[in-house]
């Protein structure tokens, strides 16, 4: 069963197109991972899913019906931006606030409890951490016993253990048959909860797989060296950025690169490499044509 | 769906009681002008000292929701908690008439000085009936001016809706006929305030208190402006996305 339905969606802002054509599928029962740059569209797409926006064109559906209409979101979770919980109200007004909305919420006690945030229910949301804020934010999503919950960056700004804890309460909902749309800017993340993952940039779904293929296309090594002369021709690099003296190349395969620029003869120092950023492996892939 | 509606009326009061001075600063300003301007030159006759309570309480009512629900929507629409409440499953409806409620119920508070002094300080004087024909009409001439004031707050951004606020406040209330005691206001008023929804409000209320004939004209243009209100506030709210990229 399809839960949740992107066809041919385009959003506009005035000139600004923030997604263009986009088709995307989400079954019963699954975790996707919404993955993109900054900007790439992930937040408009949720915001149409969620009825909070209309589509420029094409067709939004949740469970079935137009996510505009109030009944369609009977059964939708959402996590609100921590920053934007009321703050003066206390944690468990806010609660109850949010339950009134279900027909058959969960007893405000064990949704505390479950979250680990049953001490904080006298507080003002106003004076709670970042990370109490966000535990908060994510319990309110699952207020409802909802049958799709959407968590935009559930985790961030949280300690490990707060991070494996929400985890936690994440794959339980799953595995009592909850469908989770989530987006991340950890990679780690999504490995860790969904099996398919999505990735947005300029507008358009540039990946949809399995997360395993898309850690292939994501794995990127950034080469820095200094070198005085210009360097030659390079097999696999598909990026290129001069400051100076100072290059640095992005390849999937960094041991080769190396390879190839000793067998060039290149006189290079100071050689660094590391991990490419989500970012920057983004970025890559926004600039090839057609990646899937 | 009544059930809704107090939920969301319940989260405005608790919210707005939790910072008092906003519904102190909202009943002080109406006591204030009563303790100016009726007490001293009108407080010692019933007559007027009634009919101009009955103008400072139309006065108030415009005021307090003109600010409350225009300057405080539009505040609330750049709250990142706002495209939150908008994914759950409540419409327009549980929405405004909660808005609605709690907005009555603090207009209640900010009024209630008003009707004290009135009551001790001046020669104002109401039968028991009269005195509920006024507290109903009071309810009812709140209506339009809400409903104003949710247009303004989800058409605009806050700054605004402050001063679309100003502008109206004070044409509305002259125009209106709030600043004159019955039918000492000049010509021109005269012929526009019952068109006006301050004019035929304040008319209502007249009436409501005193021995002002009941006008007809001004209930019809009062609905009218009730009902083209709602379609406004209602239009506007349907339109509204929140920020862009939020």
């Amino acid at each position: 069963m399809i839960l949740a339905r992107a066809v041919d969606v385009s959003r506009h802002y005035g000139d600004t197109v923030a997604l263009d054509h986009v088709s995307l599928d989400i079954a019963a029962g699954e975790i996707v991972g919404l993955l993109g740059p900054n900007g790439a569209g992930k937040s408009t797409l949720i915001s149409l899913l969620t009825g909070v926006r209309k589509p420029s064109s094409g067709q939004v559906e949740l469970l079935g019906a137009d996510p505009r209409r109030p009944e369609s979101r009977r059964h939708l979770g959402v996590t609100p931006q921590e920053t934007g919980l009321p703050g003066t109200l206390r944690v468990g007004e806010v609660v109850d606030f949010v339950r009134a909305h279900y027909p058959d919420p969960l007893p405000r006690a064990e949704l505390l409890s479950r979250f680990g945030i049953s001490d904080l229910v006298r507080r003002q949301t106003g004076g709670l951490s970042g990370g109490q804020k966000r535990r908060v934010a994510v319990a309110l999503a699952f207020a409802g016993r909802p049958k799709i919950v959407f968590l935009d960056e559930p985790t961030t700004g949280l300690d490990v253990e707060a991070r494996r804890a929400l985890w936690d309460g994440i794959r339980q909902f799953h595995a009592e048959g909850g469908t989770i749309v989530l987006t991340s800017h950890y990679l780690e993340e999504i490995e860790a909860l969904a099996r398919r993952a999505v990735v947005i940039g300029g507008g358009r779904v540039l990946v949809d797989d399995t997360v395993d293929a898309v850690r292939g296309l994501v794995a990127v090594r950034r080469v820095s060296l200094t070198s005085a002369v210009p360097l030659p021709a390079l097999d696999g690099v598909t990026a290129t950025d001069r400051e100076g003296d100072r290059w640095h190349l992005l390849s999937p395969d960094a041991d080769q690169l190396v390879r190839d620029l000793v067998t060039a003869g290149v006189t290079f120092t100071d050689l660094e490499i590391r991990p490419a950023s989500l970012e920057e492996a983004f970025l890559r892939l926004l600039e090839e044509p057609c990646p899937a | 769906m009544s059930g809704l509606i107090l939920t969301h009326a319940r989260f405005q009061l608790i919210e707005t009681s939790r910072t008092p001075i906003a519904i102190i600063g909202s009943a002080i300003w109406p006591a204030a002008s009563m303790l100016a301007f009726v007490v001293p030159y009108a407080g010692d006759d019933p007559h007027f000292a009634t009919y101009a309570t009955a103008s400072m309480l139309t006065f108030a009512v415009m005021s307090t929701n003109l600010f409350q629900y225009g300057v405080g929507v539009a505040d609330d629409r750049v709250q990142p908690w706002d495209p939150y409440v908008r994914t759950l499953a409540a419409g327009a409806l549980p929405r405004f008439a909660g808005r609605l409620l709690a907005g009555l119920a603090l207009m209640a508070v900010a009024l209630l000085p008003v009707v004290l002094i009135s009551a001790f300080l001046t020669a104002a004087t109401l039968s028991p009936f009269r005195f509920l024909l006024a507290i109903l009409t009071t309810a009812l001439i709140a209506i339009p001016f809400i409903l104003m004031g949710l247009a303004i707050g989800y058409s605009l951004p806050p700054k605004a809706a402050v001063v679309v606020a100003q502008v109206l406040f004070l044409p509305l209330a002259f125009g209106g006929g709030l600043m004159t005691a019955p039918g000492w206001a000049p010509g021109f008023v005269d012929t526009v305030a019952p068109y006006l929804p301050t004019g035929g409000s304040v008319r209502l209320m007249w009436a409501a208190v005193g021995e002002y004939p009941f006008s007809p004209t001004a209930v019809v243009s009062l609905l009218t402006w009730t009902i083209a209100l709602a379609g406004v506030a209602l239009w506007a709210y349907r339109r509204d996305e929140g920020r862009r990229f939020s």
